[in-house]
């Protein structure tokens, strides 16, 4: 009697079970869809250029001139690509010690009020968005750096200083997370030895949080160098290799941002442009790369 | 130097670091809503942008990022929801999982201008939808998507396993334990993520410049029919947000008074964004009030 009702019910909870799969199944297939198209149509514009022969791989990545609209036009990207490297530097040089103290200050100084004080705060400074940066950059920033200091404001200075404020959160709340997770065993062993607070911090807490923390700088480097507009407001857009700081120069982004719409699709112009985002993107995967290299080693 | 005043000297340097920040802070939301809430009035957030004269304000650009952001929580909900649970509750460790894994990461460090280029490429050109609304929506589901798996991820990786278990042992079936025992539990954290993740989706410009588009038809807000080009409702019609504006008016601007508008805009940018917030924290805390028994707990 009992036997039929029981069959219907494992009938139903298959289908259930089919059902919720293959749609999980297509919610997966589709974010593998989409990297893999992106990698593609990227790629495939990113290297038109040097497949056709009209640039040189070389010339491309170590060429100083960027000169589209010459006679004998150039496409050196080396300006840009050093500008990207240099405003990210830059801005992980300033905002990791700034982090790295602030995330201190949450979890080993005051751990009570500092947390409750600094929480919202990292959280408020990750959700303004990147144009707000910008303009703040633009109205604040460059002024200041225009009456204090040689240069016309607009520069390398300007947009290290907007990309540092704007990745202090990153740093911040990987170090906090890395700093709160450590056992506390090994500082009450410290703190028995005799040792005061900073030997504790310097000798102990910060050398085995080390990857935690480098995992934090590099996420933040990643993101100041995939940064577009509010870089390309503060940096003064000149397509040369910068030989002070408080010059103007240029990121991949900002060349990218500026020129896009301005080049017809298909031209070597465009197709440099779009050789640009391809280094952009390599870019992220090595990033990327580097923070699962120090993941692992913070395992051990 | 004695080990007491290097500890001294480390915990002032620290403390004034901290503190810095803090100040950052207060002064970078003091300057915006300060500067901006002076030019903020109704008609500036109603009525349409000026491209050579005074007084322009910023109602299209406003509705335009909304509206934007439901479309592209429309897409982007429910196949985060899928992902992530497949990504919690079925993925067994294996290199698929880890590829999928490093799928999601990669995805969510791209650069934002590089989604940007590739909705150009593929959505605007390939599929032919031009500057548009949708495409913006999809260039932003791409944004936002692998935010999503990685709130829903969590959220069900910190339900109870007595919860799991309870259900099994009732003889539930496993999609119907994730539906209707772990989701409700999960619901707050999910909620709360996703309206942060809306915060940034509706701060975002620089993937939307080239997909969305960097300008606005005129609009006519009394027609609702979605498939008129002058509507608002019409997906097919490019937009600009209210972030693009702010890129735009600074970086190209002509009106004499763009500083203003950059202000206004970005103070009324900022609020929302604060607001999100705000209600991501209520309505996280609301929502597990009414769907748990934590009430009949306590």
């Amino acid at each position: 009697m009992r036997g039929q009702p029981t069959n219907k019910r494992l009938e139903k909870h298959h289908i259930e079970n089919l059902i919720g799969r293959i749609y999980m199944s297509f919610c997966v297939l589709l974010l593998i869809v989409i990297i893999i198209s992106m990698v593609y149509f990227v790629a495939s514009k990113g290297i038109a250029n040097f497949v056709s022969g009209e640039v040189k791989i070389s010339e491309f990545l170590l060429g100083t001139r960027w000169s589209p609209e010459a006679e004998t036009p150039s496409y050196g990207a080396l300006p840009f690509i050093s500008g990207s490297f240099l405003v990210t530097l830059l801005a992980a040089l300033i905002a990791s010690p700034l982090s790295i103290c602030a995330a201190l200050f949450m979890t080993e100084i005051v751990p009570g009020w500092g947390k409750k004080l600094l929480q919202p705060v990292i959280e408020l400074l990750s959700g303004i968005p990147s144009v707000v940066y910008g303009f703040v950059g633009l109205s604040v920033i460059v002024p200041f750096l225009r009456d204090t200091l040689p240069g016309q404001g607009i520069g390398v200075a300007a947009g290290a200083l907007v990309l540092s404020v704007m990745i202090l959160p990153t740093i911040t709340s990987v170090a906090a997370d890395a700093l709160a997770s450590l056992p506390q065993n090994l500082k009450e062993s410290s703190f028995a030895l005799g040792a005061t607070r900073w030997q504790t911090i310097s000798r102990v807490i910060l050398p085995t949080t080390f990857p935690a923390i480098m995992t934090g700088v590099v996420l933040g480097m990643a993101r100041a160098f995939g940064e577009a507009l509010a870089v390309q407001m503060v940096i003064g857009n000149a397509p040369f290799v910068p030989h002070s700081l408080f010059e103007s120069a240029s990121t991949l982004t900002s060349v990218i941002t500026l020129g896009m719409g301005n080049t017809t699709m298909g031209s070597p112009q465009n197709n440099a442009l779009w050789s640009m985002a391809l280094v952009l993107m390599l870019m992220t995967f090595i990033f990327v790369l580097l923070v699962r290299m120090l993941e692992r080693r913070n395992k051990i | 130097m004695k080990p007491r005043t290097a500890d001294k000297i480390a915990t002032v340097v620290i403390v004034t670091f901290a503190l810095l920040i803090v100040a950052v802070l207060i002064g970078l939301l003091g300057y915006i809503l300060i500067r901006g809430f002076n030019h903020i009035s109704w008609d500036f957030l109603t009525s349409a942008p000026q491209k050579i004269r005074a007084g322009g304000g910023v109602g299209p650009q406003l509705f335009n990022s909304l509206f934007l952001l439901v479309l592209t929580l429309i897409i982007t909900v429910p196949l985060g929801l899928g992902a992530g649970i497949f990504m919690a509750e079925y993925a067994r460790p294996g290199k698929l999982t880890n590829f999928i894994r490093l799928i999601v990461e990669v995805l969510s460090s791209f650069p934002s201008i590089i989604v940007g280029l590739f909705g150009l490429l593929l959505i605007v050109n390939t599929f032919n939808l031009g500057f548009s609304l949708i495409s913006g929506a999809l260039a932003l589901t791409v944004f936002n998507l692998p935010l999503m798996v990685r709130i829903t991820e969590q959220a069900f990786r910190t339900v109870p396993k007595q919860q799991k278990e309870a259900g099994f042992a009732l003889g539930l079936s496993k999609w119907k334990i994730v539906t209707s025992v772990l989701f409700p539990v999960a619901l707050p954290t999910i909620i709360t993520g996703t309206i942060l993740s809306a915060g940034r989706v509706f701060g975002e410009a620089a993937a939307l410049m080239f997909t969305a588009g960097m300008s606005s038809p005129r609009l006519d807000f009394s027609n609702w029919n979605p498939l008129s080009p002058s509507s608002p409702l019409n997906p097919f019609r490019p937009a600009e947000t209210l972030a693009v504006h702010i890129w735009k008016v600074n970086s190209e601007g002509l009106a004499p008074d763009a500083v203003q508008i950059a202000a206004g805009a970005s103070a009324v940018l900022v609020l929302t964004v604060l607001i999100f917030n705000l209600a991501a924290r209520y309505f996280g805390r609301f929502i597990y009030k009414k769907l748990t028994a934590s009430k009949r707990m306590s």
